[in-house]
């Protein structure tokens, strides 16, 4: 699946809206995917591409929740396992195992990283002010990765915050 | 449209002059010292011609003598860029055939103001 | 107009760093009466004052104006060619490059220094400089009553020759004010006497404006030596209007203007008048004026942000000849591609035979390419090379010995980040072999050699490595000093036995300096282990040869490029690996008989003469593999920092030339590995660091030793690696 076909499907303002999504374009949209049968999402604009799992190449000693790094397009990509990174279900390698790819374009680098989820499940639209801070307590997801939480129809969805799934995969190596 | 070469040894003198007469409608040709600049002058007509005084290879003022014995460029007005104000040296590009002479440093402005007395 | 001058500044610090090496070479080589070489260095000190004064350096243009100045008279021969000028000379280069990186950078500079030497240049300038300076103001504020001017302009008939037209200069007064003007035609001979190439009309202009008379006189600058030019200044008539202009004088344009306007009708009684142009109001010139001042200013601030963002990128000038053969390649590829995917669309077995050939051809238009694209990184070595003299130059000049520089291979080209990385450790290497190794005058005389001293820098290709070699005919290195200094800094043993290249190897040991005493120039905190640290961040190696009393030679051999390295192939498990070429020593199958253990379970291989620790590759890594007999796998042996080491691997698979990409991009740096590759499947591949990978085992073995000997004395650490 390729992430400029999602988004051309979505129809630009005054434009018929697909059967049954609901698409405000004025919004901030999130990529929301599954780990076990939790929803979590992203800042879509942050994805870069979203891939079927492939056997990545071994990064000597490294974390185990660290898969290794692929080859996408010539860019030399880590993949992280989310749900072994924070303890989520199991981690196997399914045809419906996807990685999505996330850019974050800081001050003075652009880091790409791969990331493991079980399935992916929809684009998600949220008005800023919809956003809930997430409780301060419990959980596996430290509190430094949540943005805040939304609810959609029965589930809450929680927000990641790329800006540090990326960093605290820089640091937590030096152990 | 009125075609000006450029003659000097210096990049980003030659691209800032180059670049001022375009973003003011000129049509430029850049050569990067007098022996560049005269074969450029042999292949092309030229409404003016302006070059730096030092170079190597081949000086401003033996570039001025040499377009002067060109029949198409008898009349060419020929600037010559120069840091050195003395009058010696507005004397040897005068004898050489100079029209005149811009006084480094200039700014796009003074270049655009000063050219307008030799062409339109 | 408003043109935004910042984009001209990389190029224009670029040109300038170069002329600037341009003229310190030249006054290095500087000979009395070298009027070529004087000339180019003229040159150079001219072109960055003119450009340093056009994009807004001040300091840069005046101080450059001084150093042009002496130049000068050199060129002129006015001034004798001197060594103390010529020092003067290099301190002013210094400073001016001071200067211009100040600028870049936007920051301070040693003001003191840049004071002092053009202190010293006025002084050898003498009392000549201070007259020289320009007088500007030509012309006093006229007095304030004069509105206009009559020119009387007569030129000769040759004027046309000059390139001048008068009608533009005509239009040029008319945006000044407005302008009226009448032509005498009274020397205009008869038609059939006329020469096509003269002027023979002269005009008399009436022109009133805001001006004073040297902006006038500007504008006829470029002919008044071939015309005669009258001018006369028109009193504005003595009315109230006239004298309250006066009193508000330059701050109240508008004022005076009316007053111009009022006085141009009577005064337009001429026979044939033609207006040449609705003159612009003298407001606009005084507001475009004011406009530029801002302009300046704005493009002042702008560069200043935008250098710091571009500082970092760096540029790389590149031959036309070697961007065209770039060009003709792509063109070439395209050609195959087309013709290949012409082949595809409708492809049958019995053109087999074609797209073999094609894809042939596509191998070679790649590997053509490739080629291509890596000689566009590739500069001389002479763009390292060329501070040394001047290097040397001082350092003699410091330590008081007399020695000189002899330069080789300048043009053996390499990358250019492998350049940039090189150059520090390579001055540290020139300033060790003048400040440590040629001897002083005197004494070489007394040991029979010739007083001065030669370093030698030589560069070559050797292989798919470049090696330069810092030689010097001095003193060499006294084996029995580096060791008692070693002894006492406690770095071996006090009767321990070392073979010559492990002695000179302790030069690289951090902490450890042979100078009685640290001098200002190799002393600066900056250690010959920091030099081998660099190299071997660089992928090369270092070697020391050096004979008591006949001299030192070190040899640098770096890979060619960063981008590119030769690799083995090589399987552990389900991983494949690349271990550099220019590692490997040998790869062998091992020989059970070979295999001796010591120490528990350190291992060792018997390779002739040499025991070679064994590391398996899987056991560093942590990997799972079947292959954990030693006697059934391969051994690889590598060798960095003059150890040697055998890696245990599966399998050896293909050689190939493979491209480095960073791990650190989007992840980190991994101990042991330099870096990753893809390869031709698609799969990404880990480049083995062969020096970090001893550096690990070494850790290892150590950690392994303090555990196990935990109150027990040992001596074989040091044995083993």
């Amino acid at each position: 699946m390729n992430i400029q076909e999602m988004a051309q499907d979505i129809p630009a303002e005054g434009e018929h809206a697909i059967e049954g999504v609901d698409f405000i374009t004025s919004g901030d949209q999130y990529l929301t995917f599954l780990l076990a049968q939790e929803q979590y999402a992203v800042d879509i604009l942050c994805v870069e591409e979203i891939r079927s799992w492939e056997q990545p190449t071994k990064i000597p000693n490294a974390p185990s929740y660290i898969k290794g790094v692929i080859n996408m397009r010539g860019i030399i990509v880590p993949i992280v396992d989310l749900r072994l990174k924070f303890s989520i279900g199991q981690a196997s390698y399914l045809e419906t195992t996807v990685v999505i790819v996330l850019t974050y374009q800081s001050e003075e680098s652009t880091r790409t990283i791969g990331f493991v989820v079980d399935a992916v499940s929809d684009v998600l639209n949220v008005d800023n002010t919809d956003i809930k801070p997430a409780p301060a307590f419990g959980g596996c997801v430290g509190q430094q990765y949540i943005d805040g939480l939304i609810n959609s129809e029965q589930k809450v969805v929680t927000i990641l915050n790329v800006n540090h799934l990326q960093k605290v995969e820089k640091h937590s190596l030096h152990s | 449209m009125t075609k000006v070469l450029v003659v000097d040894d210096s990049n980003s003198i030659r691209d800032m002059v180059s670049f001022t007469l375009k973003s003011a409608g000129y049509q430029t040709v850049e050569a990067k010292d007098g022996l560049d600049g005269l074969s450029k002058a042999k292949s092309s007509n030229f409404d003016l011609v302006i070059s730096d005084v030092n170079m190597p290879n081949m000086d401003g003022i033996s570039l001025c003598t040499e377009l002067r014995k060109l029949g198409d460029f008898k009349f060419t007005p020929i600037l010559m860029l120069t840091t050195e104000s003395s009058t010696d040296m507005k004397m040897r590009g005068k004898s050489a055939g100079a029209t005149g002479w811009l006084v480094k440093p200039f700014n796009p402005e003074k270049l655009l103001a000063t050219i307008k007395r030799v062409v339109k | 107009m408003s043109i935004d001058l910042s984009q001209f500044i990389p190029s224009f610090l670029e040109e300038s760093f170069e002329g600037l090496e341009l003229m310190e070479s030249g006054l290095l080589d500087l000979q009395r009466g070298d009027n070529e070489t004087i000339h180019s260095i003229f040159r150079a000190a001219h072109s960055i004052k003119g450009g340093a004064g056009t994009f807004g350096f001040d300091n840069v243009t005046e101080f450059t104006h001084l150093v042009e100045t002496l130049l000068d008279e050199m060129r002129d021969g006015r001034r004798e060619v001197s060594s103390k000028d010529t020092e003067i000379l290099l301190d002013s280069v210094d400073c001016m490059r001071l200067l211009i990186e100040a600028a870049r950078d936007d920051e301070e500079y040693d003001q003191d220094k840049v004071e002092q030497t053009s202190k010293r240049l006025a002084e050898t300038l003498g009392d000549e400089q201070t007259s020289a300076d320009e007088s500007r103001s030509k012309t006093d504020v006229e007095a304030n009553n004069v509105c206009g001017y009559t020119i009387n302009f007569i030129p000769e008939h040759s004027l046309a020759k000059t390139g001048n037209d008068p009608i533009f200069l005509f239009s040029a007064l008319a945006e000044l004010g407005q302008l009226t003007l009448s032509a005498d035609t009274q020397d205009l001979p008869a038609l059939k006497d006329i020469d096509a190439q003269e002027l023979y009309l002269s005009w008399q202009l009436t022109l009133y404006t805001e001006a004073d008379e040297a902006e006038i006189i500007e504008i006829f600058e470029w002919v008044e030596d071939e015309c005669l030019l009258e001018l006369v200044p028109i009193k504005a008539p003595s009315t109230t209007s006239a004298n309250t202009s006066s009193t508000e004088s330059p701050s109240s344009p508008s004022s005076t203007l009316t007053n111009n306007e009022q006085q141009t009708e009577p005064d337009s009684s001429q026979k044939s008048t033609q207006d040449i142009e609705q003159p612009p109001k003298a407001e606009l010139v005084i507001d475009s004026t004011a406009e530029d001042n801002n302009i300046t200013s704005k493009t002042k601030t702008k560069t200043k942000t935008k250098d710091k963002g571009k500082a970092e990128v760096g540029s790389i000038r590149v031959g036309v000849d070697k961007v065209d053969s770039l060009i003709n390649l792509v063109g070439e590829l395209v050609i195959t591609q087309s013709m290949l995917s012409e082949l595809g669309n409708d492809f049958e077995m019995e053109k087999v035979e074609r797209l073999t050939s094609g894809l042939e051809q596509l191998l070679q238009n790649t590997k053509e390419l490739q080629e291509s694209v890596m000689r566009i990184r590739m500069l001389p070595i002479s763009f390292a090379f060329n501070r040394f003299p001047r290097l040397v130059h001082d350092l003699a000049i410091k330590t008081g010995k007399e020695m000189e520089l002899v330069i080789k291979g300048e043009q053996t080209e390499l990358d250019k980040t492998v350049m940039e990385q090189i150059g520090d450790p390579l001055v540290h290497l020139v300033r060790n072999a003048a400040d440590h190794g040629i001897e002083l005058g005197d004494v070489r005389v007394a040991n029979g050699k010739p007083r001065k001293g030669t370093i030698s820098l030589d560069a070559y290709h050797q292989g798919g490595n470049i090696v330069i070699e810092i030689n010097d005919d001095g003193a060499g290195i006294n084996r029995e000093t580096v060791l008692a200094k070693a002894v006492e800094k406690g770095l071996i043993e006090a009767n321990a036995i070392l073979t010559d290249s492990q002695v000179y190897d302790l030069l690289f040991e951090p902490g450890f300096s042979t100078a009685a005493e640290v001098t200002d120039i190799s002393g600066r905190g900056v250690g010959m282990d920091v030099v081998k640290r660099n190299i071997q961040s660089l992928g090369g190696r270092i070697q020391v040869k050096s004979t008591l009393g006949k001299g030192s030679s070190f040899k640098v051999h770096l890979p060619l490029t960063l981008a590119i390295l030769d690799g083995q192939l090589v399987k552990v498990g389900t991983e494949t690996y690349i271990i550099p070429l220019i590692a490997i020593v040998e790869s062998l199958q091992i020989d059970n008989k070979l295999i001796n253990r010591v120490s528990g379970d350190m291992v060792l291989y018997r390779l002739r003469d040499d025991n070679v620790p064994i590391l398996p590759i899987y056991q560093l890594f942590n990997l799972a593999t079947e292959c954990t007999e030693i006697d059934k796998a391969l051994l690889v042996v590598v060798e960095a920092d003059g150890q040697k080491i055998g890696l245990m691997v599966d399998d050896l698979l293909a050689q190939q030339q493979v491209v480095i990409k960073s791990l650190k991009d989007n992840y980190q740096q991994v101990a042991g590995i330099s870096g990753a590759t893809i390869l031709g499947d698609g799969s990404v591949a880990m480049i083995l660091d062969i020096p970090g990978i001893i550096h690990m085992a070494l850790e290892q073995a150590q950690q392994a030793q303090r555990v196990k000997t935990d109150g027990n004395s040992s001596v074989t650490a040091e044995v083993c690696l």
